[in-house]
């Protein structure tokens, strides 16, 4: 395929020293040599082990529950039910923060009052003196269930009189974006083309099951040390065990990996019941199968498009309904959903468009945040529908998109303007250019493990798929971030910030930014963060808004740090402080270097005449009211990001096995604040969504998950994949510290719709459910021979 | 059946342990304090708990410790230290291959374990001795260049050390 790759407009970015550089992250070398000590590896004198008893029903009432014969085996110190907790409630849609309503019926018990609604339901907590005495009690806990009639399709539960998992019905949001007028636009088309599309579960698997220890300590301070994404959930959990704010602690370990499976609250709730109840540390670490029954999955949706448009290609209308399963409980459901509402209709100018989105409860297994929140399963369904559109009208499908793009200026399903660079077109010819011709018959000999005649069966395709995301929380949540930073008198820095690592460079981050300010080696910077007692308080590490949000906080903070160190080297240099500058820990006078002063030097001297040396920033995202709820118009995110995946697969015709041959990944980044991990950041979200193309398969029987564990959900491993080649493109445009986007969920989303085009193009057929199983693509391929 | 006292030689410590048969070299380990030995899934699925056992590399977590009575276990922690890391724990910090790190002591043993029979590894190689190991954050290719990097610095330094030419 020989693609036009779009030129660049001149971006003038400024010279920095150390932001944009690949340095080594301030966590790589604890954890590259096993001292991270991450939640599961901390103990305490004294501690107890924990188990959660679970339901093994996924509808039923509960008949007799006894936990007297756990109580009184030996080293068991601790049995907790719902009638040992009544007020034992959270909220399960509030991750945390501030300006958020709490949504009617969405305040569940902490353990099942009665009825069960879902296979891993929690219904009791054990703490013993062993991890074996905990085990063993849970066999000696006598449960009996009366089964209750189940929902498991979400569109079955929308129907009268099917059985209601909370009262009044199963309706658990929804939202509409009325844009235009969809009938005139549809009227005025050349061409309709209709497809419904339905995505999966997925399973986050990251390789750190949720663990934790909690203690009461001296002062009844209750210690949570926890693997979170969210340390702001000490308040909820301080309402439901009912002690006041400030007596709680929680403080995050460096997270073996999130990707909003540790958004909602996870071990830390039993941690504090027990805790509480038993005036000793307790500790709970989930095994691999309890943290895939505990813990919330990627939303199943059904997203059919309507779409209207003229031969010359523009689209005149979109009619696009959206159903996602919820499962049990609402958690992030209702969120997750709007953002697929927005994103429905995907990068593209539509003037006349319908979203009209619901999610759906059931008793299957809850789902919330997962990496895209709503964003690639929309993205699926719009990128296959546009190259169906492209096929009807025998259009290529990059020239389809190129009429249809957003750009800056343009403005989204809800209304709200794109003010930051749109460079779709530019991510999109460089992916596909990265990919360089399709492979063919003679090389795949050679690049495949395979012999000539199964070749032969092979066939080649390529596709790609753009996107655009948003970064930042809704704007109506009104969100802040805090960071302190400040010089110590050897002229070293230390930075204050509640942000949680998840791993993808969080904290580094932060560091690298304050480095640049300061002029500071990375090195000379030190990072205390995660703690929601004693570090500023920076929001949660979802919806790719730490860089954002506490990347400008600490970026605030230093600047302000700096001007008070300038304002007092002015006087010592007598100069003005716009003519000096700060780099390799030294204040000097631009036009003469050699004037020059050491910070550690210039800080005493700040320090003796009481000069105050640190600074504490709040950053306020814009804020803006919620959006009509009739229309669906208004602005709901700060701003967004643009790229593009493209691939090439080799599909076997005889078995159905998709290979990929090459992967190419083009975002606009707006500024790299650490190139090795922005491209890291890339490569892994690309590879998740790699895996939840073509490998990952949770299958849920009845509300009953039959593949749980790594046997049997299958992730990527190092020879499923090729290396993706990374093109990281900066305008400069983005909301975040020197112009940066978020990158963090956007890299995961184009990735199989990508693939899907791909197979697509190797088979002639296109297949509208992931993930694209060896089944799916022999059935699509044996139906193109009928 | 009762515990029993087994001889582990952990990093070149040598420990004495009460036992019973059940219990895994993963949790001995652990609870001997060598946490930088992950549980992710214990049934050998993840890789994440592997050392090398005599010098091969295994998945802890499917070995019983009373397996492992009389043996030399090296752990990542045993590799190097903040102060002074192993040219493969630089290699892994410096490259990105290192993200949320939980997978990381395990890959590190998977490689060394590849070094120590293949100084000069191929592509294909590498990722043939790490297959075992997941990652749910880098995608790999962070990790391969990781372990490229790694291998020729190695040899490098055994070139100058004068030992072979």
């Amino acid at each position: 395929m020989t693609v036009q790759v779009k030129p660049l407009p001149t971006v003038q970015l400024p010279e920095l020293r150390q932001v944009g550089k690949p340095l080594r992250r301030v966590d790589a070398m604890g954890k590259a040599v096993g001292a991270t000590v991450y939640a599961g590896d901390f103990s305490m004198p004294h501690m107890l082990h924990a188990k959660v008893f679970r339901s093994m029903q996924a509808s039923a009432r509960i008949k007799r529950l006894d936990v007297s014969r756990a109580r009184s085996l030996a080293g068991v110190v601790c049995v907790l039910t719902a009638a040992d907790v009544p007020n034992a409630k959270l909220v399960t849609d509030i991750p945390g923060q501030t300006g958020q309503k709490q949504r009617t019926g969405s305040e569940v018990s902490v353990l099942a009052v009665d009825r069960v609604r879902f296979y891993g339901e929690p219904i009791a907590l054990i703490a013993a003196e062993t991890l074996d005495i905990a085990e063993r009690a849970m066999h000696l806990i006598e449960i009996e269930y009366e089964p209750l009639p189940g929902i498991y399709d979400p569109i079955e539960a929308m129907q009268p009189g099917a059985p209601i998992v909370h009262a009044p019905d199963n309706i658990v949001a929804r939202w509409k974006i009325h844009k235009g007028d969809v009938d005139a636009g549809l009227a005025e088309a050349d061409v309709i083309v209709e497809n419904t599309f339905r995505v999966p579960y997925q399973e986050h698997a990251y390789l750190e099951p949720e663990a934790g220890v909690a203690w009461v300590d001296e002062r009844g301070v209750l210690n949570i040390r926890v693997s979170t994404q969210v340390i702001e959930h000490f308040r909820s959990i301080a309402r439901a065990v009912g002690i006041p704010q400030n007596k709680i602690r929680i403080q995050g370990t460096m997270v073996g990996g999130g990707f909003g499976g540790k958004e909602d609250i996870t071990v830390e709730i039993y941690l504090a019941l027990l805790a509480q109840h038993t005036h000793r540390p307790v500790k709970l670490a989930y095994t691999r199968e309890e943290s895939i029954v505990a813990h919330s999955k990627r939303h199943p949706y059904i997203i059919t498009h309507r779409t209207g448009v003229k031969k010359n290609g523009r689209i005149t209308a979109a009619k696009i309904e959206v159903i996602s399963d919820s499962g049990a409980y609402p958690y992030l459901s209702p969120y997750v959903l709007l953002y697929t509402a927005v994103m429905a209709p995907g990068p593209y100018r539509v003037d006349n468009l319908h979203v009209d989105a619901v999610t759906v409860a059931t008793n299957n297994p809850f789902t919330s945040a997962f990496r895209g929140f709503g964003g690639p399963q929309a993205c699926f369904a719009y990128e296959q529908q546009m190259d169906a559109i492209a096929e009807k009208l025998g259009m290529d499908p990059l020239e389809l998109r190129k009429i249809n793009y957003i750009h800056t200026g343009d403005r989204t399903s809800t209304g709200q303007a794109i003010e930051s660079a749109a460079w779709l077109e530019e991510t999109a010819t460089r992916a596909l250019a990265a990919l360089g011709d399709k492979t063919t018959e003679g090389e795949l000999a050679e690049k495949l493990p395979t012999s000539r005649v199964r070749v032969r069966h092979l066939k080649v395709g390529q596709g790609f798929a753009s996107y655009f995301q948003s970064y930042g929380r809704l704007m109506w949540l009104h969100d802040t971030s805090q960071a302190w930073v400040g010089v110590e008198l050897d002229g070293t820095v230390t930075v204050r910030a509640g942000v949680p690592d998840l791993g993808a460079g969080q904290a580094n981050s932060l560091c690298q930014i304050v480095a640049e300010v300061l002029g500071v080696p990375l090195a000379r910077v030190s990072i205390y963060c995660t703690d929601s007692a004693i570090t500023p308080l920076s929001g949660t590490s979802t919806a790719t808004r730490q860089l954002y949000m506490s990347g400008n906080a600490a970026l605030l903070a230093a600047t302000n740090v700096r001007k008070a160190l300038l304002d007092r080297a002015s006087k010592h240099f007598e100069e003005e402080a716009e003519n000096l500058d700060m780099a390799d820990g030294r204040v000097f006078v631009k036009s003469d270097p050699s004037q020059s002063i050491e910070l550690a030097d210039l800080a005493k001297v700040c320090a003796a005449e009481g000069t105050h040396l640190a600074n504490l920033a709040m950053f306020k995202a814009p804020f803006a009211d919620p959006i009509d709820p009739e229309t669906g118009q208004g602005d709901v995110f700060p701003d967004f990001t643009f790229g593009a995946y493209a691939v090439e697969v080799a599909v076997d015709t005889e078995t159905g096995e998709v290979t990929v041959l090459k992967a190419a990944a083009c975002h606009d980044v707006g500024r790299a604040i650490n190139r090795a991990a922005v491209e890291g950041q890339i490569a892994g979200g690309g590879m998740q969504g790699l895996g939840y193309a073509l490998m990952e398969n949770l299958i849920v029987k009845d509300g009953v998950i039959q593949t749980p564990s790594l046997s049997e959900y299958l992730i990527p491993t190092s020879m499923d994949f090729p290396t993706t080649t990374v093109i990281a493109l900066e305008s400069g445009t983005g909301v975040g510290p020197f112009g940066a986007k978020g990158i963090g969920e956007p890299s995961l989303t184009p990735a199989a719709p990508a693939v899907a085009s791909a197979v697509a193009d190797a088979i002639g057929v296109r297949i509208h459910e992931l993930p694209l199983t060896l089944e799916r693509v022999l059935a699509a391929i044996d139906h193109t021979k009928q | 059946m009762k515990p029993e006292i087994i001889t582990l030689t952990i990093n070149g410590r040598t420990h004495h342990v009460a036992l019973a048969p059940n219990v895994t070299l993963l949790t001995a380990l652990r609870d001997l304090g060598y946490t930088d030995v992950k549980c992710g899934c214990e049934k050998g699925d993840c890789g994440a708990c592997a050392v090398l056992l005599n010098g091969e590399a295994v998945n802890s977590c499917l070995v019983l410790a009373w397996q492992a009575d009389g043996a030399d276990i090296l752990t990542a922690a045993g590799l190097g230290t903040v102060e002074q890391p192993h040219p493969l724990q630089v290699a892994f910090a410096d490259t990105g291959a290192v993200q949320c790190g939980y997978c990381t002591p395990g890959l590190i043993i998977s490689a060394k374990a590849l070094l120590d029979r293949n100084p000069h590894p191929t592509e294909q190689d590498i990722r043939h001795a790490i297959e075992g190991n997941l990652c749910r954050c880098t995608g790999y290719g962070h990790i391969i260049e990781a372990i490229q990097i790694a291998a020729d610095k190695m040899s490098e330094d055994k070139m100058s050390a004068g030992g072979v030419s």
